[in-house]
């Protein structure tokens, strides 16, 4: 048998996407027992949508007005007090799992596996270095704890048809304070989130200010389509940084991305690959994003993209 | 505070296209541009601002890695470091390993703030920060885009998925650095030649008795999978019908 902790991510109320998809790689190892913990102010409705998932053997919940926001600094030493007995601890390769698995990590006296895209083994597991320009199979040591993070933009979400037992736990274990959360800012929108749409458009520099972004979102909203950005717009300040496709912005795997105005550098690239279908509209044809696009169109985005609005209706 | 020590890794350049060897053994290096990763030189420029606005009296840059990464060290003594460490050790040194040593020279030095990258873009691991923070038993705020020092704490905005998180940390601490922290300065042919002159100890890895962690061993490279050769369409309505034939829209 092989046990999992899983490392549930979640904003006080829903449990977030990468969860589930992390459930996925974890029930790819032979014989998983997959347990997922919720670290919450109250845990309660969290852990209710955990138990849902299926794969789920249990959840573990542990509510403490400590845990409302997730600092690694203060979830990691519960998540080390309660690993024992396990054989991985698994979290998702989000800014959460980047910032939090590491830490706890480290307390195991272990190394990390960052961003798992295939299990091959008990201990093999395949991952990209250099922005994805090469996949590397590592092999964990065995006899000591696994500790990873998945790259969920290589896994489809398990489905919601369980019904796991929960157990409150408690770590028993002091908590730091010297780290404090001040605010988040989040760039509302009721627009499909980024990282689960089924569709994406996103754009480039070639925008030009954050008006012209508009054109972006008309197409996205005719297409039910989450927007995001490469880091050259971004920077420009046309849009906010939680949109920000590719190597240090997010992974994702839609089934329809739109790259506009984008020239596909391979940071941007490396966000995109698992994608289903990658559409480019690009003015110059050169430009290195038609080496990957599915679909190609060499245009002036300024009219094109109106244009397949209107086209939409 | 006193002292600042930044982390410098040698790493292939980030223009260059990286090509796997053929026998699966690694990348090509040979003969490929090395750089500072480039989210070390942000890390960089964050101190130097820091101690520019006399929030900090020294920046000590920090090399782990073959004798080749003074090249690195001296680079970040040009855009205006003060002193740097090379810790001579196989590159392939797992994370733990690396941020022992970080700790190592922590405490030799009596170090009060840690900014590293927050990930190199060889591994792609953005793991060093966060588990030095660990065996440090200190704070970290990671993937930062704005760093303000008051006194004995730091506030920093965190690129996170879901925008920007602002958390304060008491120093001792750790900060890793996002894109958009600062835009690093260039280095002008005087500082090359000034930066000669600054001091670069080497030390090896056994003078720190850094005990090895359990390694993670890398058995294969591959290149990626690669995509199809896809289709160019003349026109908008070319685009619909494409669209249209893969049953997207
Ligand atoms: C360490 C590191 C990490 C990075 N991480 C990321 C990342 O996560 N994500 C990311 O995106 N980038 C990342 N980058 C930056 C990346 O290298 C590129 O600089 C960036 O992706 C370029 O953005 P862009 O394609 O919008 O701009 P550009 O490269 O300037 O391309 C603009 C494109 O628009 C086209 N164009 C111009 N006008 C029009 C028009 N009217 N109609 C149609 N097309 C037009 C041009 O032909 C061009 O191809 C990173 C860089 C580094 C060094
Ligand atoms: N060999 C090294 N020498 C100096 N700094 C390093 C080294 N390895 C990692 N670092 C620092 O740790 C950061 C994160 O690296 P990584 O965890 O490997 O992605 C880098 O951006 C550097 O600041």
């Amino acid at each position: 048998m092989a046990n999992v902790l899983l490392i549930a991510e979640h904003d006080g109320t829903n449990l977030n996407p990468s969860t589930a998809k992390s459930v996925a790689c974890a029930a790819n190892i032979e014989g998983a027992e997959v347990h997922v913990l919720v670290l919450a102010a109250d845990a309660a409705g969290v852990a209710a949508e955990a138990s849902r998932l299926d794969s789920v053997a249990k959840v573990l919940t542990v509510s403490n007005p400590a845990n409302e926001n997730a600092l690694a600094a203060v979830l990691a030493p519960q998540i080390v007090a309660l690993a024992d007995g396990y054989d991985y601890v698994f979290g998702p390769s989000t800014t959460f799992g980047k910032d939090l698995m590491p830490r706890v990590a480290a307390m195991l006296g272990v190394n990390q596996i960052s961003d798992i895209m295939s299990v091959e083994g008990s201990h093999t597991f395949k991952r990209p270095v250099y922005a994805g320009n090469a996949i590397v199979t590592v092999n964990a040591p065995e006899g000591h704890t696994v500790v990873a993070t998945v790259r969920t933009a290589s896994y489809r979400a398990v489905g919601s048809d369980n019904a796991a037992p929960v157990e409150a736990v408690d770590p028993g274990v002091e908590l730091p304070t010297h780290t404090r959360f001040v605010e988040l800012q989040t760039g509302q929108s009721d627009r499909p989130d980024l990282q689960t749409a089924a569709r994406v458009v996103s754009g480039g520099r070639a925008l030009g200010s954050s008006e012209s972004f508009d054109i972006i979102y008309a197409l996205a909203d005719k297409l039910a389509a989450g927007v995001g950005a490469s880091r050259a717009a971004v920077d420009a300040g046309y849009v906010p940084n939680d949109m920000q496709v590719g190597q240090t912005g997010k992974i994702i795997a839609p089934d329809l991305y739109l790259a506009i105005g984008i020239s596909g550098a391979i940071q941007h690239l490396t966000g995109i690959k698992d994608a289903g279908t990658i559409v480019a509209i690009n003015k110059d044809e050169e430009a290195p994003i038609f080496e990957v696009a599915d679909i190609g169109l060499v245009a002036d985005l300024f009219d094109a993209v109106p244009e397949l609005t209107e086209a939409l209706d | 505070m006193e002292k600042i020590l930044v982390g410098l890794k040698r790493a292939v350049d980030y223009n260059v296209r990286v090509r796997v060897k053929s026998d699966g053994s690694g990348v090509e290096t040979d003969g490929v541009k090395m750089s500072i990763n480039p989210f070390d030189e942000i890390a960089l420029e964050e101190a130097l601002r820091i101690r520019e606005r006399g929030e900090a009296s020294e920046v000590i840059v920090l090399s782990i890695g073959p004798g080749d990464a003074q090249q690195q060290l001296r680079t970040g003594l040009a855009m205006g470091a003060d002193r740097a460490i090379l810790v001579e050790a196989d590159a392939a040194l797992d994370a733990l390993d690396r941020a022992r040593v970080f700790k190592a020279i922590v405490d030799r030095e009596g170090v009060e703030l840690v900014v590293l990258g927050k990930q190199a873009i060889d591994d792609d691991n953005n793991q060093t920060g966060q588990m030095l923070a660990a065996v440090w038993d200190r704070p970290q705020a990671t993937f930062a885009s704005e760093v303000a020092i008051d006194g004995n704490t730091a506030r920093v905005t965190r690129e996170v998925d879901a925008g920007l998180e602002t958390i304060e940390v008491d120093l001792p601490a750790v900060i890793t650095a996002d894109l958009r922290l600062n835009d690093p300065r260039y280095v002008k042919l005087p500082d090359i030649m000034k930066a000669k002159k600054k001091p670069l100890d080497t030390l090896a890895l056994a003078d720190l008795g850094i005990e090895a962690s359990p390694a993670i061993e890398e058995t294969h490279f591959a290149p990626p999978e690669a995509r199809q050769k896809g289709i160019m369409v003349d026109d908008v309505s070319g685009l619909v019908t494409a669209l249209k034939d893969k049953g997207l829209i």
